[in-house]
């Protein structure tokens, strides 16, 4: 339960050289500590750049990364333990599984925090379990496991650390329909369960207005629009400017709106949508 | 990771980069053994003008083909240490029980520059020519083994797909190293040992995708029907022309100029022969 | 009414069942299908469901344990012509970094032509053709590395369009894109399908993509289970959900929303439709 806040943060590759290129551009926001953020934008609008100077990975050329209300880079030695505080989890992660077995891997981050073998072994369990990695998997290899499997332990390994600020790089690319429900699901979990602060890098709309509560929009490295889904997801004109749609939903709901009902605007879920039309429709002629 | 640039290949329309890549790769084959013929100031000046003037026409910016260097300054830098220290002749100054020598100073610095040459000559190389028409070229030149079972063909093959994949897995080794760093993996601090264990983390999973990679790309050749059996037809193939024979004669000239400006024995021959 | 110029189907499998060697489990179960020449068909399916196997079998990468396939009315087990059945059935994977063979993008688009020792002015011609017709032409002397996912895919699948093959079967060529490559390729594909009248099977597990096709094949457990154009399938929005397929969330609204409320009409595509949808039932309910 960190907040995250980012203070001019801008990052420029390869500074002085004809290749100079600024990925991300100025960057202002505060993030309360445990709300649960959205970040959408285009490949290229700076995102990943942006997640991984939240944990250090990379040094801002200019402005700064506070995480619970401390310059990361204050204390440049003490950069590692930071990693630990606020975990990361990269697009395809389960490119990252090395270990003999799945209990090695989801122990390394524990490991290298120095816990004892009984913390480790606690919490090992406690993010596989949270997981939905099966206790009979734990002595597997991970290379034996199916695609979603691999994805679900490389979580796990990055949950074991207990991090309070989770960062998560779109960690539904490419799995079908009902892994990408669970992942979102356990990601959701341990942001009830541990309160965390969770970021959630996604080009889903209707992922991010169903499992956050703010969203940040980044446009070529700098920071379109802030706020929460529903002021964010209201303003369709901009987001569609930006070649980013809104949740089916909420259009169908704008449409209706259009068309003279008297509907509200901020739907985003087909339960929210569901609910509130039942009723409404309630006496329409059997076809 | 990202400095490296081997493999990388700069579309142009020079003169060198029209050049057939044959002529390139024997020009740049040449320029290798000259330089190990090189032992003075001005033979070295004179490598170094060759190499320059043809940078300078392939309008490719210098500093690119310098950046190829930085990869190896550590073992550059280790080399000139060693030779500085480890040659006999007239002491320059010492350090604890080693004494530095003019004569190995002078060695020193002739080996840099010459490591230094070589790698920006080869960069030139593939600056300019697009790997198929380079991995052709080796093909073309080694086709007399072909008679003795030599798998030329497929050498080339494996040629473009390693040159392919050069870039994907520096990206993929980037990927890794971030990854393992985010679950707190310390590739910077202990002894020998554990920073030779810390890279498991890395390797194997590189290991892991690469031979996924691999199995996947022979079932995609396999559906562009590739086959090592039957002949290929070309997409590009350049003709010897007059500009292959004057770069050649010119390669040529400067390896007479090397051989007989600079190396003092050979001048002594030269009477008698 | 078949042509007569060309009597067999694009594609034919006939009580095809598959396992992998050394394995009992059947992936595929008994699968009788036709692809009729010049059509648009997808197959949705979630993981496992059999379908990524199915699109190996049409060009013999894979070869039926029992039962049979015709690629182009050639049975896929008859060896000598492997080669043609490769170049009439062209078929792309999901990853377009393991596909592309050659450094500069037109070098890889000539890689099949080479392989057919197709004289060199005639591979010139067909390397332009392949790359006009999914719009990289441009790109043809960039690296492939510096292209983006999505243009990466379109030059590989103009590498299987250089064969001149008369169908091709896409196994979830977006899956690894963002919503703009997904975009891109997807045009590509209806466009090679609509201009140049390539016969096109689409594997995939998004319900939206499968919209765009003429026909939907629905796969799970090795079967096929659901068979019609898009309006007929999306009527089982239900039953797709519980196969572990997604709807799309106009789709699944409706579906709920008929449960109580019969009149709705079931077959929408998209947002407009299922807002008509609705607006014409909520107007006989006021009226």
């Amino acid at each position: 339960m960190s907040s995250v806040e980012a203070r001019g943060l801008t990052h420029t590759y390869s500074k002085g050289t004809p290749f100079e290129r600024t990925a991300i551009d100025s960057l202002t926001f505060q993030i309360p500590a445990g709300d649960f953020v959205g970040i959408i934008g285009h490949t290229g609008s700076g995102k990943s750049t942006l997640v991984q100077h939240l944990n250090g990975l990379m040094k801002p050329t200019a402005g700064s990364v506070l995480i619970g209300g401390k310059d990361i880079w204050a204390k440049p030695d003490e950069i590692r333990a930071l990693r630990f505080e606020v975990g990361l989890c990269f697009q395809y992660p389960e490119y990252q599984l090395f270990e003999e077995t799945v209990y090695k891997d989801i122990a390394f981050g524990p490991g290298n925090m120095g816990l004892s073998e009984q913390e480790i072994d606690a919490r090992v369990r406690e993010a596989a379990a949270l997981c939905g990695v099966a206790d009979e998997l734990l002595e597997r290899s991970p290379f034996e496991l199916s695609g979603g499997q691999k994805r679900r332990v490389a979580i796990a390994g990055v949950l074991a650390m207990r991090p309070k600020v989770l960062i998560m790089d779109e960690p539904t690319a490419g799995l079908d329909p009902r892994g990408r429900e669970d992942i979102l699901e356990q990601v959701g979990r341990y942001h009830r369960e541990s309160g965390a602060t969770v970021l959630l890098v996604s080009h889903s709309m209707e992922d991010v207005a169903r499992y956050a509560k703010s969203v940040l929009v980044l446009e070529k490295g700098r920071l379109a629009m802030q706020g929460s889904v529903a002021e964010v997801f209201r303003e369709e004109e901009r987001l569609s400017a930006l070649h980013l749609g809104i949740p089916q939903v909420t259009s169908i709901f704008r449409r209706l709106r259009a068309m003279g009902f008297d509907l509200p605007e901020d739907v985003f879920t087909v339960e929210q949508g569901e609910a509130l039309l039942r009723p409404l429709l309630e006496g329409g002629r059997d076809a | 990771m990202r400095d490296i640039t081997m493999g990388q290949y700069f579309p142009g329309n020079t003169v060198i980069h029209k050049m057939d890549a044959r002529t390139k790769l024997l020009a740049v084959l040449c320029y290798i053994i000259e330089l190990f013929f090189v032992k003075t100031l001005a033979g070295f000046a004179l490598m170094a003008v060759a190499l320059f003037a043809a940078i300078a026409v392939s309008t490719i910016p210098f500093k690119m083909v310098a950046r190829s260097v930085k990869p190896i300054l550590i073992l550059l830098a280790f080399t000139a240490i060693l030779n500085l220290f480890y040659t006999d002749g007239d002491p320059l100054f010492r350090i604890w029980k080693l004494t530095a020598t003019w004569q190995g100073l002078e060695l020193g610095v002739f080996m840099m520059v010459r490591i230094a040459l070589l790698i920006m000559g080869s960069s030139l190389l593939t600056y300019t020519t697009s790997p198929i028409l380079l991995t052709d070229a080796m093909e073309r030149l080694m086709s007399p083994l072909k008679a003795l079972k030599v798998p030329v063909g497929e050498l080339a093959m494996m040629m473009t797909v390693a040159m392919r994949f050069i870039p994907v897995l520096v990206e993929e080794t980037d990927k890794i190293m971030s990854a393992q760093k985010a679950r707190g993996a310390d590739f910077e601090s202990g002894g020998v040992l554990k920073r030779a264990k810390a890279l498991v983390p890395i390797l194997v999973p590189l290991f892991v995708s690469s031979f996924h990679r691999a199995e996947e790309l022979a079932v995609a050749m396999e559906c562009r029907c590739y086959h090592t059996d039957r002949p290929r037809s070309r997409l590009k193939s350049t003709v010897m022309g007059a500009r292959d024979y004057v770069m050649l004669a010119l390669m040529a000239l400067l390896f007479a100029a090397i051989l007989f400006g600079t190396n003092r024995i050979l001048w002594t021959f030269i009477p008698t022969v | 009414m078949r042509n007569e110029i060309h009597p067999a189907p694009m594609l034919e499998t006939i009580e095809l069942t598959f396992s992998y060697p050394g394995e009992q489990r059947q992936v595929l179960k008994g699968v009788t299908l036709t692809v009729e020449r010049g059509s648009f068909v997808a197959v949705l399916g979630h993981n496992g469901s059999g379908k990524s196997t199915l699109a190996k079998q049409f060009n013999a990468v894979l070869l039926p344990s029992t039962g049979k396939v015709l690629a182009d009315g050639m049975d896929t087990t008859e060896e000598s012509l492997l080669f043609d059945i490769r170049q009439r059935v062209g078929l792309c994977f999901q990853n377009p970094d393991n596909q592309i063979v050659a450094t500069i993008v037109e070098e890889d688009v000539a890689f099949a032509p080479e392989n057919l020792n197709i004289p060199q002015a005639e591979t010139a011609e067909r390397v332009e053709y392949a790359l006009k017709a999914v719009g990289m032409w441009d790109f043809r002397e960039h690296s492939a590395h510096q292209l983006s996912g999505g243009q990466k895919q379109r030059v590989a699948i103009a590498g299987i369009i250089a064969m001149r093959p008369r169908c091709i079967v896409l196994d979830e060529p977006t899956a690894m894109l963002d919503p703009q490559g997904r975009q891109e390729v997807l045009a590509t594909i209806r466009h090679l399908n609509r201009e140049e009248g390539i016969t096109v099977v689409m594997i995939t597990h998004y319900m939206k993509e499968a919209a765009m096709a003429d026909r939907i094949v629905v796969m799970d457990d090795g079967l096929v289970v659901l068979d019609g154009t898009p309006r007929e399938v999306f009527q089982q929005a239900g039953y797709l959900e519980e196969i572990g397929l997604e709807a799309p969330q106009a789709t699944s609204l409706i579906a709920r929303l008929r449960k109580t409320c019969p009149a709705l009409r079931a077959d929408v595509l998209d947002e407009q439709e299922a807002a008509e949808a609705i607006a014409a039932v909520l107007r006989e309910v006021k009226g």
